[in-house]
């Protein structure tokens, strides 16, 4: 990765025009503040939290609450579904305790670890800088840094008399990214500033690079978060590096050390997920009036409110979205193949229920007259290949054991004969 | 997922209790596993927090930390782990079989049994974290020397860690993956992490039920927001970290009397749920008739076994950190091997597996409706019967294409297939056998596994009326391409592996002369009588030749 240079910043011109009004803006705001409930803050949306969105971008109940800023957990609660989140304060002070040191120093140790990737020369000491980004309200430290990101690039660019250009290093900066049409705050690890202006975005986890490597979708799932920085830094027009820099503890220790991470692939993925995305605008028209999601409101007013968004359930909302034990309840009463995986949906096609796949395996084949030229096909029976492959993989499980073939654990042993000779 | 898997899932959705996926026990299970369920430090590394283990469901022996930062702490349980452990894991060190001059294997190999695939990844990583300590009688200048049986353990475990991932090997198993490849649940793969969901689906009867056991199973709390099962590890639930578990150890470490047993108490707590349902599945798993060829499976895992044994003895170096290229690279092609293999012997194992391979294509059951005898040209004529057949299968196949089928003797024969036109029949072919071409209407020709006489040996040519079950997949698929020795590793892959971490010569393989094996070679490797040019000679010392056994 050696030649990952830094990129300097680009007038970025493509998304001017995109953007809503002020006016259409304020009036979204208003609409989602008022689904939210009287006098409620919204919750943030994370990073993780906006990867796990892009990720389900068919979703619309998750982009809405999402936007809106639904405490998603709390609704779950109420809806007596709580997910089995939750983080453990062992893992929470050890991360803390972790970016403690992996930042120390105004992130000295973050530029070592920068530049040891890059092959740059460290700066002098005295040449880092680490501005003070604290403000007032999200808006405000978005504010702050969008000043201290210019200035900082300044500083790189414009080195004193020719010489080498300053560093900076912004820890927890403020930045925000427009999804679905609604505007959202996010809070990357850090930002580091070169002395050539390029900005490199740093995600620091507290999983380890162990002997050199790490899990591969703990990795991937850092470098989708880097990338949604990275898109909110381009409408920020301000151009990141394309590869982030991933900072975990070294081995079983607490030492920092980095790997930097292509996200060129994270990057062109997000962007097209969140492009998916329906827009709010249009899922907050298509509510029936009066809806809210007032936590306030009684349970079962608020399962309507939230059932008559629609979902796309699949296993893997378990893992990154807490209403996911009740989406699961719905599709299974529903009869959703999705609660098995996508995969088994997408399988069946037109069978969007377990009843009728079943229905359609354990059905009686068509009679083969059908090809009698003087009967031409009827349309009984069209040949729909997830419908022929279900009878097909019925027929062979049942010529195998017999039968309806249902047996429990208790019931397994062969009616089809021994091994295949 | 293959169709077939998401047809019984969602039949088990619908009766509301698991489906059989296959007919058979597809691993290897000893008489008497060690289970392992350990517990993790959340946040930390490799942290040990507690293990139930032992070979005696009603005696587990529970090990626990009552403060996971303190590295004595941790030594202490580790000492008491490889003190608990390496019993088991020596202990069939010592009964060997000669199976040549120069070759000796172990008869049997120790099992683990852990809950799931995290546990067995828990056990890599303790493994690594143990095997590149120094105890002070190695090292006395060592800045924390480990007690002394540990880096012992820890290079155990790394092998035991590495070898599970080694396609069909049963050293180590993960439970709830051995109960999902043996089982459909009505739930996703994702769910049937849960040992204990899992269980739910398996233990409901006709009356079905599983889904709302699996419900409870996994979100069932009590009035302090515990969960009424636990998980099955090696993570704990953060609910129990933040409300239970961390409070005992702030008493810990406020040194209030017995509050180390609390923890204790409280750790086995959590264990001792997960340490019954791994034996009620072991009990589940025991219920089904062994695969035939699950023996052979365990003869390499036994072989395994037996070089990690002699290069201890050997008093080589710990497994190294990375794997340098050439070993990589080996790896994956030898586990690309174990993988087609394994799916095959399933398969010929398993009428149920069969058939997911029928439905996709890859095999076929067909009645013989005829037969008739060709020979090949050259100076030696040998039978090459045609066989015409009839299947309601959809084979994919294309003329030329290979054909196999298990003989009596359990050896494969080979055939191909023929175009339509090729070879017809003499005339004399019944019209009611169907038009070759004509869909289902089939024909092969066998090409080996007769015997070297003018005329078939008795029994190699299937009669007419036989039902007979090919597939178009090798019975004992070779090894991937060959790769370069690892001292002509070329410097684009790092260069050859540093001094120090010295490779063992690699033993050639050899199928004759090894007495008793012999019968079971002819199944395993399929290899046919002399003669047929079949694969794999070298199934009887599968792994000692390749790069699993040099961790
Ligand atoms: S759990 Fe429900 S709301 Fe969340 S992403 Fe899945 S379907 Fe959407």
């Amino acid at each position: 990765m050696g030649d990952v240079r830094l990129r300097r910043v680009k007038q970025l011109s493509h998304q001017r025009g995109t953007e809503s009004t002020g006016a259409d803006q304020s009036a979204l705001r208003d609409r989602l503040a008022a689904l939210r409930g009287p006098g409620r803050q919204p919750r943030p949306l994370d990073s993780r939290a906006l990867t796990a969105l892009a990720a389900n971008p068919g979703c619309s109940r998750r982009a809405l609450l999402d936007s809106a800023g639904v405490d998603k957990a709390a609704l779950a609660e109420v809806l007596g579904a709580p997910a089995n989140f939750g983080q453990s304060q062992f893992a929470f002070a050890r991360g803390h305790a972790f970016e403690a040191g992996a930042t120390r120093d105004g992130g000295a140790e973050l530029v070592r670890l920068l530049c040891a990737h890059t092959g740059q020369a460290p700066p002098d000491p005295q040449l880092l800088e680490c501005p003070d980004l604290t403000a007032e309200g999200p808006e405000g430290r978005i504010e702050r840094t969008r000043e201290a990101l210019a200035l900082a690039q300044a500083r790189g660019q414009t080195g004193a008399e020719g010489g080498p250009g300053g560093w900076s290093v912004l820890l927890h900066p403020m930045v925000r990214l427009t999804v679905a049409g609604a505007p959202v705050c996010l809070e990357p690890d850090a930002l580091v500033v070169d002395g050539d202006g390029g900005v490199t975005i740093v995600e620091i986890k507290s999983f380890p690079i162990l002997d050199g490597s790490a899990a591969p979708t703990k990795v991937g799932a850092a470098t989708r978060q880097a990338a949604v920085y990275g898109l909110a830094l381009e409408a920020m027009e301000v151009r990141a590096a394309e590869s982030v820099l991933l900072v975990c503890p070294k081995d079983f220790s607490n030492l920092p050390t980095a790997a930097l991470v292509d996200m060129r692939k994270q990057l062109a993925a997000v962007r097209r997920q969140l492009r998916r995305l329906t827009r709010v605008e249009e899922l907050t028209a298509a509510l029936p009036a009066g809806t809210s999601f007032d936590l306030d409101l009684p349970p079962d007013r608020l399962a309507g409110a939230v059932d008559s968004v629609p979902a796309a359930y699949a296993p893997e909302c378990l893992a990154g979205c807490d209403l996911a034990f009740h989406c699961r309840s719905q599709a299974r009463t529903g009869n959703d193949p999705a609660v098995l995986g996508r995969g088994t949906r997408a399988e069946l096609g037109a069978l969007t229920t377990v009843k009728a796949a079943l229905d359609a395996a354990h059905s009686d084949p068509p009679p083969p007259e059908p090809s009698d030229p003087t009967h031409p096909a009827g349309p009984s029976d069209p040949p729909d290949p997830a419908v022929l492959a279900l009878r097909r993989a019925a027929r062979l499980r049942a010529e195998v054991l017999g039968g309806d073939g249902a047996a429990g654990a208790d019931g397994a042993g062969p009616a089809g004969g021994g091994p295949c000779r | 997922m293959p169709l077939m898997h998401s047809l019984a899932r969602m039949e088990a959705m619908a009766a509301g209790r698991a489906q059989p996926l296959t007919t058979v026990l597809h691993r290897h299970l000893s008489r008497q596993p060690l289970v392992l369920v350990p517990l993790t430090t959340a946040g930390e590394v490799g942290a040990p927090l507690g293990a139930m283990l032992g070979t005696d469901r009603d005696h587990p022996l529970l090990l626990t930390v009552p403060q996971p930062k303190d590295r004595d702490l941790r030594f202490t349980f580790l000492s008491d782990l490889a003190e608990a452990l390496l019993p088991h894991l020596e202990s069939a060190l010592e009964e060997t079989e000669q199976v040549r001059e120069d070759a000796e294997v172990c008869t049997d190999a120790p099992q683990l049994l852990v809950p799931n695939a995290p546990g067995a990844e828990f056990v890599r990583l303790l493994g690594r974290s143990m095997r590149f300590r120094r105890t002070a009688e190695e090292d006395p200048q060592t800045p924390y020397p480990s007690p002394a049986r540990v880096p012992l353990l820890g290079r155990w475990l790394t092998h035991y860690g590495e070898r599970a991932r080694v396609p069909g090997s049963s050293l180590l198993l993960s439970m709830t993956e051995v109960l999902t490849r043996h089982w459909a649940t009505g739930q996703s793969s994702l769910e049937d992490q849960h040992l204990g969901a899992l269980l739910a689906w398996l233990r409901a009867g006709p009356e079905g039920g599983g889904d709302t056991a699996a419900l409870e199973v996994e979100t069932a709390r009590d009035e302090h927001g515990q969960l009424r099962t636990p998980p099955s590890g090696p993570s704990t639930d953060p609910a129990f970290d933040n409300r239970v578990l961390a409070p005992a150890v702030d008493r810990y470490d406020a040194d209030l009397p017995g509050s180390a047993e609390r923890v204790h108490q409280l750790l086995g707590g959590q264990l001792r749920p997960v340490w019954d349902a791994m034996w009620e599945s072991v009990d589940l798993l025991r219920r089904l008739p062994e695969g035939e060829r699950i023996a052979s499976r365990w003869e390499s895992d036994r072989w395994s076994y037996t070089a990690h044994r002699d290069r201890l003895r050997a008093g080589e170096p710990p497994q190294p950190r990375r794997d340098d290229a050439v070993t990589a690279a080996r790896k994956l092609s030898v586990r690309e091997r174990d993988q087609a293999r394994l799916q095959a012997q399933e398969a010929l194992d398993d009428p149920l597996v069969m058939a997911e391979r029928r439905l996709a294509g890859e095999a076929f059951v067909a009645e013989v409706t005829d037969s008739w005898m060709t020979y090949s040209q050259g100076r030696r004529p040998m039978p090459r019967p045609v066989l015409a057949l009839s299947t309601e299968d959809t084979p994919q196949w294309a003329p030329g294409a290979r054909a196999y089928r298990v003989l009596p003797s359990g050896a494969a024969q080979p055939a191909e297939f023929l175009a339509p036109e090729d070879e017809p029949a003499d005339g004399s072919a019944d019209e009611s056998a169907g038009a070759p071409g004509a869909p289902g209407e089939l024909r092969l020709r066998l090409t080996g596994g007769m015997g070297r006489a003018k005329e078939p040996a008795p029994g190699s040519v299937p009669e007419v009326g036989d039902r007979v079950c090919w597939t178009l997949f090798e019975h004992a698929p070779r090894g991937g391409p060959s790769l370069p020795e690892p001292e002509d590793t070329p410097w684009t892959h790092g260069g050859p592996p540093q001094s120090g971490t010295p490779l063992p010569e690699p033993r050639t393989a050899e199928r004759h002369g090894t007495g008793g094996q012999s019968g079971e070679a002819g199944r395993t490797g399929g290899t046919g009588p002399p003669g047929v040019t079949d694969p794999v000679a070298h199934s009887t010392l599968p792994d000692p030749v390749t790069a699993e056994d040099l961790l």
